[in-house]
């Protein structure tokens, strides 16, 4: 089984959010994914980076992780930071749920990254960060 | 009001940029809302033909300009939608309130009023 990991550290700004797209798409991009697989990786990716710079770090400083990696034609991403936490993760990952309404947020990010990757996880408790992690089996070429 | 702001009649037309995520859904939201306060507009038209990647909170976006427009008895239209963004649009429901069009043009002529 082949192995290829890569890990990223970032600053929590909006202008990350594209570049985390970027780079998890460079890193599967010599396994050809397809048009939809690439895009539904670079949406999940987005949606647990903006969660990060928004809630976890509510606009203030912070570094956020990412973890790639692949064995063979699976991937599996970590997001990580270190921002306030989540009381209750089952309550922020319910569909249209969003903790800031003023902010303009859908309440759908949970809900994407459940859509467009095969298996979710997200560990979180107030003060500690939040850790989510996702998996994504790529169809064989 | 840069390039990507267009007014005909009372329709504000929106060049979307290539990717619609939180840092440009932001900007959006600023920049229409400044032209809105000083303009009559009704009509938001999306104009997707660039735009290859959007997120949920291109959704939040345009669900809150939908909610401000229709309670003014304006509307948000999306034209020229490319399919990997159309899935967003099917995926969140937002095709239910925001309906497509082909092109732009065809968008201006559907919805502008004397």
């Amino acid at each position: 089984m082949k192995k290829n990991e890569m890990r990223l550290v970032f600053d929590s700004c909006s202008e990350n959010e594209s570049f985390a797209r970027m780079v998890i798409a460079a890193f599967i991009t010599r396994l050809d994914p397809t048009l939809e697989e690439m895009a539904d990786i670079k949406t999940a990716v987005s949606e647990a980076v903006t969660n990060c710079i928004i809630h976890g770090y509510g606009g203030k400083a912070g570094k956020i992780r990412m973890n790639g990696c692949l064995k063979d034609r699976e991937l599996t991403v970590e997001i990580i930071d270190e921002g306030c936490g989540i009381k209750d993760v089952e309550k922020a990952m319910e569909p249209l749920y969003t903790s800031r309404p003023d902010l303009e947020r859908s309440g759908m990010g949970f809900a994407f990254m459940e859509a467009f990757m095969d298996e979710l996880k997200v560990a979180s408790a107030p003060g500690k960060g939040t850790r989510v992690w996702m998996k994504k089996r790529l169809q064989k070429v | 009001m840069g390039d990507s702001y267009q007014i005909q009649g009372t329709c504000l037309v929106v060049d979307v940029p290539e990717e619609l995520d939180h840092h440009q859904a932001e900007q959006i939201r600023q920049e229409t809302e400044r032209i809105r306060r000083s303009r009559p507009i009704r009509h938001l038209i999306f104009n997707f033909s660039d735009t290859s990647f959007m997120d949920s909170s291109g959704v939040g976006m345009l669900i809150n300009r939908y909610r401000e427009l229709s309670s003014l008895g304006g509307s948000v239209a999306a034209a020229a939608v490319h399919p990997g963004v159309k899935k967003l649009f099917m995926v969140s429901g937002l095709y239910k309130i925001i309906p497509f069009y082909p092109d732009v043009k065809t968008a201006v002529s559907e919805l502008w009023e004397e």
